[in-house]
């Protein structure tokens, strides 16, 4: 079967259970099972497919008869749509089934259809905006992806909070896709005539050669749209907002792929729609994935809310990947093809592993709040010791997302660092001088991110328990989350011991958009060591790495119990206190305190101490209130303004409304005075 | 005579993980000698890893997995990292395992897992160690990809292999962008070891201490494992510098004269970087801990300054 079809299929399984789960409403218990089942065979399915497209270099079109008179839908599948489908697909599957088990505790207490159903939708609109070939179609799925997460974010509408993400969300989405509206119909009306249809395919929009000046436009209003999507500094308000909302398979889902086809359309857009652009604008898009990464990974630093932490993350990790894609950018204008596949390929792989993590980390998120009705770390503490097989999988999370070798977070960070000290290649002084500074963000925003990791595991999982309810009422998940979680971890350790094959295999990708190759120089010395440019180069090796560590743990581990020594337990040593409370442990907000010193300039903070004495005397101080307020700066110097003028001016134009009808038919009438002076 | 590369890996990890207490012992003994106390001998280490490890353990009711965990993967990451930077010869059949940017990251999972340790046990000392170390960590690490850079700029390659070469049997020439690299280096390696000025190694003083708070907990054998791998990671910091900076005297193959000059010339360079690192030492005060950010801030424009030589003057 071509995968094209199987990608349909996915698509139409996806669809006409959406269809037929209304009749299950009644018996949710069954309905869980049965609609996550299929829908991870489904997106198992789009794997299939993807992985099929890009090993046969397929590149298959169709046109389905469906939509408005003389504008069918147009789909394509190609190496590049194959990677999305795999990324997509790989984190869904794992998802749908951590969410047959994270459903459970749901029916009786809320109706779980509509969660059921906006899930799907939301899995077949996003599976069909990397189908899509015309922009009428593309933007037809976004929109049934946007709306279909929003309702996902609403799901628990009782809390006010809920409300607002989910509004805020709506906003931001809107906003980003009329963007995206105008970037195509630049694309379309400029290449082809405004005054025809058929420009509004992506093949039109590929032959269509734009004036310098409106391609730079359309890129923009593309980038600035897909930024809105991707959460992208500064416009990821909605981001840190919704995520730690919504129930936590989604989030999971929001996070790790729902962002990626943000960072599809700007691949497509950019390398295979418009080709031709000069270093500029990859150095726009470079500087704006350095600000986020950097930003992002501080704003995290500061959070305690467990999935508002993980939320910022994403923001820092689409800055990571806009880093590669900038790059990829910038090589491609100054043809570099093999620097640019180099910096493209890291994108690509950081993309997919952000998913595989990212989503890792939200299911992790999700089995601690399952287990302890709680999403506040400073509630937490001491869970390793409850959800053994959690705290396992999470820390894989969290190892590979700091970027530490031998997970994938590593490899792709990695690669990324590699295209930024390929940059002295450039002719240009300015780039040669400025580009390697973007190296040193990078490891910036890698050791905060350690720094970060180490507090959310260590204030989440390690010391004891601080909450209120008593521990022994926690108890680990079920066998569906911890598998959905253990597959996600898996493929974080394949995928950072044997990244020769993967990237090997990605190669077509950025070879069929500029014709750069990186996977002759990358597996040369065959499948344990990656070499991305040349072995003189550099060059890692995962394989070693991982057995290396393994086998020395193994042989000192052995060598020091040929003679039994007992390890004897013994309570903490209390410095001489009477006891010692879980009160006394370290929290998120103390750990984060030092950096939060360093770089307080880039938040808004307000930070009150205030003595309780009941002598009135502050040396007999009986009690310390402590409060802390951080708030996002992008708030009060870019959305509120923008909201107080929007207000304004809608009481402006709010002036117009009289309520008369005889006003309005004045107004009619004057419009068509006007249009008949103007066109008649 | 020449020696097969694997025997010449495992001589190296033999001189790593035996000669790394007597270095220990010998910046000891140096800074006795040079502040007027009478040295305990370049043996005492050994007595002492010795002596923790026919201990027994004693551990925390509260401590997991992860605790008990850690000293064997410190142990073991840098028994790697030793397998992978050249220290006598360049002909090693790891070299190619890491380049220096993911050695740096090696370094940097050992110290990840280090904070979750100190975590673990659920102290104040604990998580005020991992937070500190975790803060001067992350502003060490661009410094320090920086001074890289700017040393992999003449070489035009981040394999460590590959620099040795190019530096040690290309022409001699003094290159500003290296003395700044070199000087940030320094600064920078103070830090990720922890020793004086921005942490001290023989304190246990509760509100100075960094590394020793997250290992306050320790005992018996896993403290042996922390401490010889504590030894190790410092040797290792200065073959980086030798490496980076002065390999010459390397065994370019494997010649068994070649060989045996390059683990004098080895020997001698370390020792004397370690009077370096004690004149340092002495003649510096630990400083506050939120002035590290302003040192590691100068090491960074030092690295920075360096790359930017590099571009304008060579």
């Amino acid at each position: 079967m071509p995968p094209l079809d199987i990608a349909c299929i996915s698509i139409l399984l996806l669809l006409s259970v959406v269809a037929l789960s209304p009749l299950l409403s009644r018996r949710e218990r069954l309905l869980i099972p049965t609609a996550f089942s299929l829908a991870a065979l489904a997106s198992f399915a789009a794997v299939l497919a993807g992985f099929l497209t890009i090993q046969q270099g397929l590149n298959s079109a169709a046109t389905i008869p469906l939509g408005l008179p003389g504008l069918p839908f147009n789909i394509r599948l190609d190496p590049l749509a194959g990677f999305f489908l795999i990324v997509i697909g790989l984190l869904a599957g794992y998802v749908s089934i951590y969410s047959i088990g994270y459903l459970r505790a749901y029916p009786g207490r809320r109706p779980v259809t509509p969660l059921v159903l906006f899930y799907l939708l939301f899995l077949a609109g996003m599976l069909m905006v990397v189908l899509a070939d015309d922009a009428y179609f593309f933007l037809l799925s976004w929109e049934l992806m946007a709306a279909a997460s929003y309702f996902l974010v609403m799901y628990e509408d009782e809390k006010a909070e809920n409300r607002r993400a989910a509004y805020i969300y709506l906003l931001v989405a809107h906003v980003g896709a009329i963007a995206i509206l105008l970037s195509f119909g630049l694309m379309a009306g400029l290449g082809s005539g405004f005054d025809r249809f058929d420009g509004y395919t992506f093949d039109a929009m590929r032959t269509a050669r734009l004036a310098p000046g409106w391609a730079a436009a359309a890129f923009f209003l593309a980038f600035f749209g897909f930024s809105a999507k991707a959460g992208v500094i500064p416009l990821h308000v909605w981001l840190p907002e919704a995520h730690p909302v919504a129930p936590s398979n989604v989030s999971a889902l929001m996070s790790g792929v729902m962002l990626k086809t943000s960072i599809y359309g700007m691949v497509r857009v950019a390398f295979d729609l418009l080709r031709d652009f000069p270093w500029w604008w990859g150095g726009i898009v470079l500087a704006f994935g350095l600000l986020s990464a950097v930003l992002g990974v501080l704003y995290a630093l500061m959070q305690h809310d467990l999935k508002r932490l993980l939320a910022y993350h994403s923001v820092e990790n689409i800055g990571i990947i806009l880093m590669g894609l900038g790059l990829a950018m910038i090589f491609t204008s100054f043809h570099f093809p093999a620097l640019a596949a180099l910096a493209l390929v890291a994108a690509l792989y950081h993309t997919l592993n952000h998913a595989l993590f990212k989503g890792l980390l939200f299911m992790g998120a999700g089995a601690v709040i399952h287990a302890t009705r709680e999403r506040n770390m400073e509630e937490m503490g001491g869970l390793i010791h409850k959800l053994p097989w959690t705290a396992a999988l999470f820390l894989v999370g969290c190892v590979s997302i700091s970027g530490l070798p031998p997970f994938n977070g590593f490899v792709s960070e990695w690669l990324t660092f590699q295209a930024f000290l390929l940059s002295p290649a450039l002719p240009h002084p300015l780039l040669r001088l400025l580009v390697p500074l973007g190296a040193a963000l990078l490891a910036l925003t890698g050791a905060l991110a350690a720094a970060c990791f180490v507090k959310a595991f260590g204030v989440t999982f390690l010391g004891t328990w601080r909450g209120h309810r008593k521990a022994s009422q926690i108890h680990e998940v079920g066998i569906s989350m911890r598998l959905g979680m253990t597959l996600a971890a898996v493929s974080c350790l394949g995928l950072g011991v044997l990244p020769t094959y993967v990237i090997g295999w990605m190669d077509i990708i950025p070879e069929r958009l500029f014709g750069g190759q990186i996977a002759a120089s990358a597996g040369r010395f065959g499948w344990m060591w990656l070499t991305p440019y040349s072995y003189e180069r550099a060059s890692y090796s995962g394989p070693v790495v991982f057995g290396g560590i393994l086998a020395v743990v193994a042989i000192t581990y052995l060598l020091l119990h040929v003679r039994g020594t007992a390890i004897r337990r013994a309570p903490l040593w209390d410095c001489g206190f009477e006891r010692i409370t879980p009160r006394m442990q370290y929290t998120a907000t103390a750990f984060a305190m030092p950096l939060r010193r360093v770089f307080g300039f880039l938040f808004a903070i307000r930070e009150q101490v205030e003595i309780v004495s009941p002598q009135n005397h502050p040396v007999m101080a009986d009690r310390f209130n402590y409060r802390l307020r951080i708030r996002d700066r992008f708030w009060n110097w870019l959305y509120t303004p923008l909201a107080d003028g929007a207000f304004i001016v809608a009481r402006l134009v709010g002036k117009l409304q009289q309520g008369r009808i005889q006003v309005y038919l004045l107004y009619s009438f004057v419009t068509l005075i006007v249009l008949l002076v103007f066109l008649g | 005579m020449t020696v097969h590369p694997f025997a010449i890996e495992l001589l190296q990890l033999l001189i790593l993980i035996g000669l790394s207490p007597a270095f220990a012992g010998w910046v000891k003994v140096v800074k006795c000698r040079l502040q007027g106390r009478s040295a305990p001998g370049i043996l005492q280490p050994y007595r002492d890893i010795r002596r923790l490890f026919i201990k027994d353990v004693v551990l925390a009711e509260n401590a997991s997995w992860i605790f008990r965990f850690t000293p064997y993967l410190a142990f073991g990451v840098t028994v790697l990292a030793g397998g992978i930077i050249p220290l006598v010869s360049v002909d090693l059949p790891l070299a190619a395992t890491a380049d220096i940017i993911a050695l740096v990251m090696l370094f940097a999972i050992i110290r990840f897992f280090t904070a979750l340790a100190g975590m673990d046990i659920g102290t104040a000392f604990g998580g005020m160690g991992a937070s500190r170390e975790m803060m001067i960590s992350s502003l060490a690490e661009p410094a320090m990809l920086m001074a890289v850079f700017t040393v992999s700029l003449a070489s035009s390659s981040t394999s460590l292999t590959q620099m040795v070469t190019t530096m040690g049997q290309g022409q001699f020439m003094i290159r500003p962008s290296l003395a700044f690299a070199l000087i940030a280096f320094i600064m920078i390696a103070l830090a990720e070891t922890g020793r004086i000025p921005v942490d001290n190694p023989a304190t246990h003083l509760e509100l100075t201490m960094i590394h020793e708070a997250m290992i306050l907990e320790y005992s018996g054998r896993y403290l042996a494992l922390i401490e010889w791998a504590g030894m190790m990671k410092l040797m290792l910091f200065f073959s980086l510098g030798i490496a980076a900076f002065c390999p010459w005297g390397i065994a370019a193959n494997g010649d068994l004269l070649a060989l045996a000059l390059g683990v004098a010339f080895f020997v001698l360079k370390l020792m004397l970087g370690g009077v370096i690192m004690v004149l340092i030492e002495t003649g510096m005060a630990k400083m506050r801990i939120f002035r590290v950010s302003e040192y590691l801030g100068s090491a960074f424009l030092l690295a920075t300054l360096g790359m930017m030589a590099f571009f304008i003057l060579e």
